[in-house]
């Protein structure tokens, strides 16, 4: 008797080849949006977190001159070697220092040349800024004493002058003098904010500042603050300091700035959450509209189907067997157009998620969800309008108009 | 009516005092005020009546597709009133084959598939099925149409796919509503003649809704409906 129902069933999708698509089109179109939107949103919190990740742990940065509005700055006597190691010794909360200086200057490599930023750095840049030295090494406590002409450089200044070629050992002119290339630095991508942070050559700092810039100034220092630590206690300590070591008088503004940024990566990650929640909404719209969809095919044919009811049960089919074709017919048609919206969700979203370079991350939770909640309408829709037509005495579900 | 020939007969069919009511209040309609019949097995009978009499009411309850509003209504000693709808639909299948007025075929389904339905419910395999359903719409005339649809047929073979499909399960009851009204006079003989070798042949009781004398001819017995009521019941003189 199943079979017999089953094939019933199957016999009136195929009869209703129109009806079927229709109910088919609205479940794919309902499954298909909620995956593809959550599982992009999903990508793009992962790739921010991901970055965030990246920028080493609770970083703060140490900028000359005050923040006047967009973009200004006021002049401001620089730091020196001598603030960099005052911080790392008088605040314990402070792990790893990276005092700084960089400048824009034009690499060259035999017919290539490319504009890039030079920085002049010690080893405790790679533990603040979380950099890994993929081939070659950092430099030797001698190179840095001595200001000899090495670097270590970024993957995109490997890709732009060497090519497929291997960069290590080679020298590179960097403006007025040539170095050797004793390092490479691994990969990282396009920053949260959109810039290129493989785009780099870093020097050691007394070679930049006698080669490159030509004064001891330092403009950038860069700290590590404990795990556990309190950022907050730690900028404030290091506002303290500073502005007793810079003679700053209690009534004047700073002339440097702190910036905590991974506070305003957070912020940044608080802004995709937020899209990811706007995109869900959107995603629930659209399944809500083919859920409304699936409903209304299946009520506009509540007339016809109920005719075909009262004929089956003049005929003798039992209320059960009627009941049970039209629910097989409704999971039938709803799990096919779960399935095909799956299917095309996720050849989407793959092809989404390369074009705007975010990783794909498979999440079945969605996809069980999205596929309930279609199939449910479908069989909800399709079963209890049947349900209450089969409870009709023959006569009257055959005089139905 | 001869009382011998009725002992020698079982009662296939019983109505006792049915009265069908339509609406309520004002607005009832009186279809059937207080029936009384009985058939055997066996017979071939013939309704008549004027338009509205209640001739399909009758057949309705008949077929337990409907329920009378008082009365009883007895199958093989068996009192419908008292079955569950499963046990009336278990009855529908196994024992009555019903020709409607309106046809009442599938849309957008084949004629041999309309006729093979009652046969899919009463579990009969699929060859076996095929077979029968193309037997039963060669018998009616209709071999070489089996693959059309109602909408491809005209009014007179869409008829004869519900006389198909109502005598392919070969029922002890045929109950049939004005079975030859949208056919032309060869056509009705040939149908009636069909309707008549089943009742000979496989003893199949027959009740039958016709306005034409012609037609009415062919069966053993006439009742007479008007008003909701039997006015006459008898013996057809002249059985062919
Ligand atoms: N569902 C219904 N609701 C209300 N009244 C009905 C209903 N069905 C039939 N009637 C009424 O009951 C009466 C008997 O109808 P019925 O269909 O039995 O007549 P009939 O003898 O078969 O007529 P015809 O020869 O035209 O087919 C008619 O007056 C009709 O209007
Ligand atoms: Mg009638």
């Amino acid at each position: 008797m199943l079979i017999n129902t089953f094939f019933l069933a199957l016999r009136e999708i195929r009869r209703n080849v129109l009806r079927s698509f229709l109910t088919i089109l609205g479940i794919v179109i309902g499954v298909s949006a909620v995956i593809v939107m959550v599982t992009i949103g999903g990508g793009a919190t992962a790739q921010v977190t991901e970055q965030i990740a990246s920028l080493g742990s609770n970083l703060l940065m140490i900028r000359v001159g005050q923040h006047m509005g967009p973009g200004q700055t006021s002049a401001a006597p620089s730091f020196d070697l001598d603030d960099a190691q005052a911080l790392f010794r008088e605040i314990p909360a402070i792990t790893a220092v990276a005092p700084s200086s960089s400048q824009k200057v034009t690499a060259v490599y035999g017919n290539a040349n490319w504009s890039t930023a030079v920085t002049g750095i010690d080893n405790g840049f790679f533990t603040v800024r979380n950099w890994t030295v993929q081939a070659g090494r950092q430099f030797l406590d001698t190179e840095l004493r001595s200001g000899k002409a090495v670097c270590v450089i970024g993957a995109t200044v490997a890709k732009e002058l060497f090519g497929q070629q291997n960069p290590l050992d080679s020298k590179m002119r960097l403006g007025n003098f040539s170095c050797q290339i004793i390092g490479l630095l691994e990969a990282k991508g396009q920053s949260t904010f959109g810039s290129d942070q493989d785009d780099l050559v870093l020097v050691p700092l007394r070679t930049f500042q006698r080669r490159i810039s030509g004064n001891q100034d330092i403009s950038l220092i860069q700290v590590s603050v404990a795990e556990g630590r309190s950022t907050d206690k730690a900028k404030s300590d290091i506002e303290y300091l500073l502005r007793e070591r810079r003679h700053i008088s209690g009534s004047e503004n700073d002339n440097f700035q702190v910036r905590d940024l991974k506070e305003i990566t957070k912020m940044l990650t608080g802004t995709t959450q937020i899209l990811t929640t706007l995109l869900g909404a959107v995603a629930a719209v659209s399944l809500l509209v083919g859920g409304i969809g699936i409903m209304n095919i299946m009520l506009v044919s509540v007339t016809e189907r109920t005719r075909e009811i009262g004929i089956r049960l003049a005929i003798g089919a039992l209320e059960r067997e009627v009941l049970l074709q039209f629910l097989v017919e409704a999971v039938v048609l709803s799990s096919f157009g779960g399935l095909i919206g799956i299917l095309l969700a996720v050849s989407a979203s793959i092809g989404l998620t390369k074009m705007l370079n975010i990783p794909f991350i498979f999440n079945p939770g969605i996809m069980v969800i999205a596929f309930l909640f279609s199939a449910a309408v479908g069989v909800i829709f399709g079963f209890f309008p049947a349900r209450k037509a089969a409870r009709l005495d023959p006569i009257d579900a055959l005089r139905h108009e | 009516m001869p009382a011998a020939e009725q002992t020698e007969r079982h009662p296939l069919v019983e109505l006792q005092g049915v009265t069908k009511v339509y609406g309520s209040g004002t607005a009832a309609m009186r279809a059937l005020r207080g029936v009384s019949l009985r058939i055997d097995e066996g017979e071939f009978v013939a309704v008549m009546g004027p338009s509205g009499s209640g001739k399909s009411t009758c057949m309705n309850i008949l077929g337990c597709l409907d329920t009378p509003t008082e009365g009883r209504y007895l199958f093989k000693d068996v009192e419908v009133g008292s079955l569950t709808r499963n046990q009336r639909a278990l009855l529908r299948r196994h024992h009555l084959g019903f020709v409607f007025q309106g046809f009442n075929l599938l849309n957008r389904t084949s004629a041999l598939e309309n006729v093979e339905l009652p046969l899919i419910y009463r579990g009969v395999k699929l060859e076996e099925r095929r077979s029968r359903a193309g037997n039963a719409l060669a018998l009616v005339g209709l071999a070489g149409w089996e693959y059309h649809t109602p909408g491809e047929l005209s009014g007179g073979q869409q008829q004869r796919v519900a006389i198909a499909r109502a005598i392919v399960t070969e029922p002890a009851l045929l109950l049939a509503d004005e079975p030859t009204g949208n056919l032309d006079t060869a056509r009705s003989l040939e149908i009636m003649e069909l309707l008549t070798s089943f009742n000979q042949d496989q003893g199949i009781t027959i009740v039958m809704v016709t306005h034409e004398q012609t037609m009415a001819q062919f069966a053993r017995r006439v009742v007479q409906f008007q008003d909701g009521l039997v006015v006459t019941d008898r013996v057809n003189g002249e059985v062919r």
